[in-house]
């Protein structure tokens, strides 16, 4: 409960612990069941091995009674024979257990109106593109949940701006890496609803700890309002400020003449419940604190302190929160 | 006038030189005594360094939202405590234990090319400085320095120069360049010495075990050296000349880097385990009072270790994107090369049992490290299954997997070997005392930093990350974790107590303090210059065994 409490407080949605054997979605839920087998024949052989090993130390002690070596016994071959045949029998197994799950998640047909997403990984940040809905995002990624009854799968192409990152939701699926250069793809078809967080798991550089993921998985109904929302061009009168200063280098705004695409786009800052791709809850104290000085909050990453007067930060944060 | 004792022990006083200083002795020394000594020192003194660079990491992962470190000192930390643990520790650990012990075990006087192994240590000593160098140098002390923050495998194309400014790659790629030469010039040494320079009638087949795992690790050295030294020169042309081998901005390949990395990695941890099984397969027997079950067997399934270990390296790149048809390629042949590991462990157990154990500190290290490596194996099986390691790669999980082989499995087999020929080497015992307090105090610590981080892994949590956020679940592993470390630093502390109060105090060994089979116990402790006056002659691969048993010789059942 205490988890759940801190959870919420710090934004982190529903699901904020990625147990790998708590899966929400076919490709977790494979892996889950593969490692059913895999665990217990690995805990029988522990208790096997590991069993015979303590009954030799107990067994056959040195008890210094007599001062004669034991008999010296060379070994024997047939004994040798036994156990590689076995091993070679567990390996077959497991050759063949792995194989099956391999083809089913690497090879799954993607069914023809499937939501495609790309997944684009930044140092550190997570550009988010829908690009049969037009829409541009970052660092949560939306989708609808799926069921048994009615599948609605997720297809996310990966690719990578600058070093290699890895897109690791342990509920969702096993992980895949994000490598410049190179499109790698995945999929996910989450079956309950709420926020899953996961993490970059590449190590890319110096806050790899804070590129944090949120998947936000909603009924369908509240999806497609989301998208509508998003599809909405964001714009306020009092952007004038907003557009003279150098943030439209680095950040876009959908319907303006911001269009950089170093850092996350800014068009629905704040429907997200996070700064800095996980960094900090989105309220008005920490855009503002954000604004003024995103080094003190997420040192080294790429958006420098601009040295923005009271007058500007007033303009700039007024702005932004008008962007929903 | 000078007897042939004098001319052989101190030539130069004999002919009315003054004696050279003991400090001018080992800086010249081509013997392969002493530059097993120094390989062997040298390896420990980084080994406590870079334990303490990991003791600095655990404190700052030790609360969530950690405020210890800086991101960027604990990137360097993990970094060079990496870089620094495998190649400045186990590959020199190697070196020293074949440079020391595989002479006296075949009965020859030296290596084959002394001189070649004086400049392997030392071009290993200064590639080892300049890692550490990188510390002050560039920026220097009122900067942060300039240390590698690339993770010890370097991954393209954060090496690049686009994102990693300065010099801290170059460091990296130097010094690993350098320390790499010296394990290529031990492992040549030893594949000319154990080819050419074996005593009479010690066929290949009556080689101790000790020198049959150090020939096929010499063997994997000079396959696995040689991709990462290209690729540490192409990725060194990238940055300075203008190639993009790994340049993605400029069409080059990431995975091309990883490729070539791991084709080196993964047979340079056989390279770091097989000299860990070397000690145990010398150390098991003589406890157990029996031969080695199944020699043949063990020299079989160490080859084919060496073998099937070069087929596996992908498995380290499950998550890049590879076809279907590689993923389940490498989760076979790395299963396959579980089973002669296994073969291994099931040997060992059978030496013991019917045996008589007796349970001197080198043989509790032997004992735990038989545990731990069971465990070790098993979680690379669990990682060997492709899907499973989708969820676990990149994780605390593999941390753990490592550490239990390194340090669980490696480290526990080098303290063991420690306590077991430091008599040799020294000619005075380790204390038994403090030698089980070293033992319990580090049992306790490795288990209590390294059982809980694989399930910090099972819940999510990536490696190589400088801190965490509260509610993920992971803190109370982490707190336990850390604390574990203090009891680790108990139990070295003993070591360096027990070898510093030894080596001046301990009880006289004389030549055979564990009644063992080998030739270096034929020796005086320890042993002189010329290693033996006579070269001998042995009928079996336990020659002294044979001499103190006459009615029953091992050659009568080989």
């Amino acid at each position: 409960m205490w988890c759940l409490w801190t959870a919420v407080a710090f934004g982190q949605g529903d699901h904020p612990v990625g147990n790998i054997f708590n899966p929400q979605a076919t490709p977790a839920e494979s892996i889950a069941h593969l490692s059913v087998l895999v665990l217990s024949v690995c805990g029988a052989i522990f208790l096997i091995v590991g069993g015979l090993l303590a009954f030799t130390l107990v067994r056959f002690r040195d008890r210094g009674n007599d001062g004669h070596e034991p008999a010296q016994v060379y070994g024997s071959n047939r004994i040798e024979v036994a156990w590689t045949v076995i091993p070679f029998l567990i390996v077959f197994v497991l050759s063949m257990a792995t194989a099956r799950v391999v083809i089913a998640i690497q090879n799954k047909a993607v069914p023809p109106h499937a939501l495609q997403v790309t997944v684009i990984g930044h140092q550190w940040w997570w550009e988010i593109r829908y690009p049969e809905l037009a829409i541009v995002t970052a660092n949560e990624l939306h989708i609808p949940v799926s069921s048994l009854a009615k599948p609605a799968p997720a297809f996310l192409k990966l690719q990578s701006a600058d070093v290699a990152h890895s897109f690791w939701v342990p509920q969702l699926a096993g992980k895949t890496d994000l490598i410049p250069n190179r499109t790698n793809t995945m999929w996910i078809d989450p079956r309950q609803t709420g926020t899953f967080l996961g993490n970059c798991a590449e190590y890319c550089g110096t806050q790899h700890a804070n590129m944090l993921l949120r998947v936000v998985v909603q009924p369908e109904a509240e999806f497609n309002s989301w998208v509508a929302a998003e599809k909405a061009i964001a714009v306020d009168s009092g952007a004038a400020l907003f557009f003279s200063l150098s943030c439209v280098n680095c950040h876009a705004v959908s319907g303006t003449s911001a269009t950089g695409t170093f850092g996350p786009d800014l068009s629905h800052l704040m429907s997200r419940a996070t700064l800095g791709s996980g960094a900090i809850a989105n309220t008005p104290e920490t855009l503002r604190a954000w604004v003024k000085d995103p080094q003190a909050i997420k040192p080294g990453n790429l958006m420098p302190n601009m040295q923005l007067n009271v007058r500007e930060l007033d303009a700039v944060v007024s702005y932004l929160s008008s962007l929903k | 006038m000078a007897t042939i004792n004098d001319i052989l022990e101190r030539p130069r006083e004999a002919e009315g030189v003054p004696p050279p200083s003991k400090l001018h002795d080992w800086l010249v020394t081509v013997d392969h005594k002493r530059l097993g000594i120094l390989y062997i020192a040298t390896s420990l003194a980084f080994l406590a360094v870079a334990g303490l660079q990991a003791a600095l990491m655990r404190a700052q992962l030790a609360f969530p939202n950690g405020k210890v470190l800086s991101p960027e000192v604990f990137n360097r930390l993990l970094t060079v405590h990496g870089t620094a643990m495998v190649f400045l520790v186990g590959m020199p650990f190697f070196a020293g234990m074949a440079n020391y012990l595989v002479p006296l075990m075949i009965g020859a006087r030296d290596m084959a090319f002394p001189r070649l192994n004086a400049f392997g240590y030392w071009i290993y000593l200064f590639g080892g400085l300049l890692l550490y160098f990188s510390y002050i140098a560039g920026e220097g002390l009122a900067g942060h320095g300039t240390a590698p923050d690339v993770g010890w495998f370097a991954y393209a194309p954060l090496t690049e120069r686009a994102f990693s400014r300065g010099t801290s790659t170059d460091y990296w790629i130097l010094s690993i360049v350098l320390s790499g030469i010296g394990s290529t010039a031990s492992a040549i040494n030893v594949i000319a010495t154990v080819i050419s320079m074996r005593c009479k009638r010690m066929t290949l087949g009556r080689m101790p075990l000790f020198v049959w795992l150090l020939l096929v690790v010499s063997g994997m050295v000079i396959f696995a050296l040689p991709p990462l030294t290209a690729a540490q020169i192409m990725l060194l042309l990238d940055r300075y000349l203008g190639a993009h081998f790994f340049d993605t901005q400029a069409g080059g390949s990431a995975i091309l880097w990883q490729h070539f990395f791991w084709i080196f990695g993964h047979p340079e941890v056989y390279i770091l385990m097989l000299p860990g099984f070397a000690c145990a397969s010398e150390i098991i027997p003589v406890f157990s009072r029996k031969p080695m079950f199944g020699r043949a067997a063990m020299i079989g399934a160490t080859i084919a270790i060496g073998l099937l270990g070069v087929s596996v390296w992908a498995h380290h790149m499950f998550s890049v994107g590879m076809a279907a048809t590689s993923n389940i390629f490498f989760a076979v042949s790395t299963m396959l090369v579980g089973v002669p590991t296994g073969i291994k462990i099931f040997n060992w157990l059978a030496t013991m049992y019917g045996g008589k154990i007796r349970f001197g500190t080198p043989m509790m290290f032997c004992v735990a490290f038989l545990f731990q490596f069971l465990i070790a194996g098993l979680t690379g099986i669990m990682l060997a299954v492709a899907p499973l390691n989708w969820q676990l790669t990149d994780s605390y999980f593999v941390v753990a997997h490592f550490h239990y082989v390194l340090f669980g499995a490696l480290l526990f087999t080098l303290f063991g070997a420690i306590y077991y020929w430091f008599p040799k080497v020294t000619g005075r015992m380790l204390s038994e005392r403090l030698g089980k307090w070293h033992f319990w105090l580090v049992l306790i610590g490795f288990h209590m930093t390294f059982d809980p981080l694989h399930f910090a892994g099972m819940l999510g949590m990536p490696r190589r990350i400088y801190t965490y956020a509260a509610g993920r679940g992971w803190e109370g592993v982490n707190l336990l974790a850390s604390i574990g470390v203090i009891f680790q630093i108990a139990g070295v502390a003993c070591l360096v107590w027990n070898i510093v109060r030894s080596a001046r105090h301990g009880a006289q060994a004389g030549k055979d303090p564990w009644d063992a089979w080998t030739l270096e116990w034929s020796t005086s402790s320890p042993p002189p210059e010329y290693n033996f006056a006579v070269l001998p002659e042995v009928r079996s691969s336990r020659p002294l065994w044979d001499l103190k048993h006459p009615e029953d010789p091992d050659w009568k059942y080989e």
